[in-house]
């Protein structure tokens, strides 16, 4: 890949072999963490033929992003099981410094990444609820978002998250506007030397991309992911 | 050319729109109220005008307002006209809406704020034209904000078609087939070539288009559109949001059927028309040119038969017209498209197996 002309967008195919390796090396760095998972979805779910083409999205679900009150990173942390009582919740959860009221707000994400033609470059598509599966209001979650996003949704109330049809399910879903991707994306790989001269600069695309828009929700990328092989 | 972008843009839809009988609290209940809405515009921007009809009538509390047709809660993200084109096969006189105040189906449909909603839905739908066009939002980003109040405004009431393309034109929004220079992510040349049929426009540019595709599928033919299956469900229809690709190739004219084609690459092996092909089409009966009175007969399938297309071409609609297939598609694009610069097609497609979708 020429960095220097290329303007930081990819292709479908790009997509679905960035997409493979973001869900292998995950699978590998960070064994214990709930994994991402490829999601195949018929073009046409109207159609019953075998040879209807498939397209897919990446899936991370049913996560907590816990917000501590004092700012410090977020974490992430293991699916809960939805069975469960209370108290059991409580035992399970692996997060050393969770307060008693932030326990009582636990709050859960399904984080999709589905690729956009019209843009080129992936989109974050989530949602979040309660542990009843409620969905959470926005004004919640805007509670619940890191800081800073909570205040770049203040400036942008309409272009920076909103409510749109997920593409392959068909119900709103949040999303976080692709528009300026391209652009960050090819600022990311100048900037990193490594990246522009290795070729396989597409199996990380994905990978880069998660830990800047990752952020926005309060995902945090392990260290390792970000290493090259 | 500005003939059939007027009557685009003065396009409208009688609409009777009837409310729910669960919110009817009085009697005798309210008559419909009756409305003519614009083609290009969004039907919670009529609420202002329906809602004075109802107001007497409804019971206490807050107002959450959808529309439904036949059961089926309507997106009101989706211009007017593309509902009506795509629910309505048989184009229904007045077109008879349910119109709720209350129970908004959260679960279904995104949520409304009213004209903020749809005009912010609007501009971002601009931003992706722009996008795919040109590379980049800069223009729509960049517009001042007088002008973006004047865009706005020409849009929601539908009436200054003259206010709009003053506006518009500043957003270097020229789509292929005019004259732009395509700066394209691929990096790919400008072709200038002129296909040897004048069409209006002719240039040929290589370029992405944007279009919003709405696509049903049927397993039998019909020949009336009064025998075409009812669309009840979301789920029976794809909605397919891509660019089409253009590229400029000598000697041949890109269609609206090369389009259509293009976006549904696993029902037809898309190549570029040749020889063959312009022969085998003369031979074929011409489809007939727009009507919006119900109960035509569709021509017969203009489709040429790959043996490898597993699908036919049943129908295309645009702006409630059903145009030639074998138009350029740069004239369509110019001409029929919206003003957020998206074409939206509904096409109704025959193929082999439709499968009964599960419910929920």
């Amino acid at each position: 890949m020429d960095i220097s002309s290329w303007d930081g967008t990819i292709s479908l195919a790009e997509f679905h072999v960035a997409a493979r390796a973001l869900v292998e090396k995950w699978k590998r760095v960070s064994s214990a963490s709930p994994p991402w998972s490829w999601v195949s979805c018929p073009k046409q779910p109207w159609v019953a033929s075998h040879e209807v083409s498939v397209e897919g999205y990446l899936s991370l679900e049913n996560i907590i992003l816990v917000s501590i009150k004092e700012e410090h990173d977020e974490l992430l942390s293991f699916p809960q099981k939805e069975e469960t009582s209370c108290s059991d919740k409580e035992e399970s959860i692996d997060i050393a410094t969770l307060s008693q009221s932030d326990r009582d707000e636990i709050c859960y994400y399904d984080l999709h990444i589905v690729y956009s033609a019209s843009y080129r470059v992936p989109v974050l598509y989530f949602r979040v609820y309660y542990s009843d599966g409620e969905p959470l209001e926005f004004e919640d979650i805007k509670k619940h978002l890191p800081a800073h996003s909570a205040k770049t949704l203040l400036d942008s109330k309409w272009t920076f998250i909103t409510q749109e049809e997920h593409p392959y399910l068909k119900r709103p879903w949040y999303k976080l506007h692709p528009c300026g991707t391209g652009e960050w994306m090819k600022l990311l790989f100048q900037g990193d030397v490594s990246l522009a001269r290795n070729g396989a600069a597409i199996e990380v695309y994905l990978i880069s991309w998660l830990s800047f828009v990752g952020q926005v929700v309060g995902l945090r990328i392990p260290y390792e992911m970000l290493n090259q092989l | 050319m500005m003939e059939a972008q007027k009557y685009v843009w003065e396009g409208a839809i009688p609409l009777q729109i009837h409310l729910h009988e669960s919110e009817v609290t009085t009697l005798p209940p309210p008559l419909p109220a009756l409305i003519l809405a614009p083609r290009i515009g969004y039907l919670p921007l009529l609420i202002p005008h329906i809602k004075p009809h109802f107001n007497s009538t409804l019971p206490p509390g807050v107002d959450t307002v959808w529309f439904e047709y036949k059961g089926l809660p309507l997106k009101w993200y989706i211009p007017t006209g593309v509902l009506f084109d795509l629910l309505c096969v048989e184009p229904e006189r007045p077109w008879n809406l349910t119109v709720h105040f209350r129970g908004y189906p959260g679960n279904i449909l995104i949520p409304c704020e009213g004209e903020d909603s749809v005009k912010w839905s609007f501009i971002n739908s601009l931003k992706e034209a722009s996008y795919i066009i040109n590379g980049n939002c800069k223009n729509v980003m960049n517009m001042s904000q007088p002008d973006q109040v004047e865009l706005w405004h020409s849009v929601f009431n539908a009436g200054n078609l003259e206010a709009y393309l003053k506006v518009s034109s500043k957003l270097k929004l020229g789509t292929a087939g005019h004259e732009y220079s395509a700066n394209l992510n691929s990096g790919s040349f400008v072709s200038r070539q002129s296909t040897g049929d004048t069409d209006a426009t002719g240039q040929v540019k290589t370029g992405r288009v944007p279009v919003r595709l709405y696509v049903w599928g049927v397993s039998e033919d019909f020949d009336d559109l009064e025998d075409a299956p009812q669309i009840d469900s979301w789920d029976k229809i794809s909605y397919i949001n891509r660019p089409v690709e253009i590229h400029g190739e000598e000697g041949k004219c890109f269609t609206l059927l090369d389009a259509v084609k293009s976006l549904l690459p696993e029902h037809f092996q898309y190549k570029s028309l040749t020889n063959e092909e312009s022969s085998k089409e003369e031979g074929e009966d011409e489809q007939k040119v727009p009507s919006e009175e119900g109960g035509e007969n569709l021509s017969e399938d203009v489709e040429s038969c790959y043996p490898s297309d597993n699908a036919e071409v049943k129908l295309v609609r645009i702006q409630g017209i059903e145009p030639k297939l074998e138009i350029p598609f740069s004239w369509v694009v110019h001409n029929l498209m919206n003003p957020e610069h998206f074409l939206h097609i509904c096409v109704c497609l025959k193929v082999s197996q439709v499968k009964i979708p599960s419910d929920g």
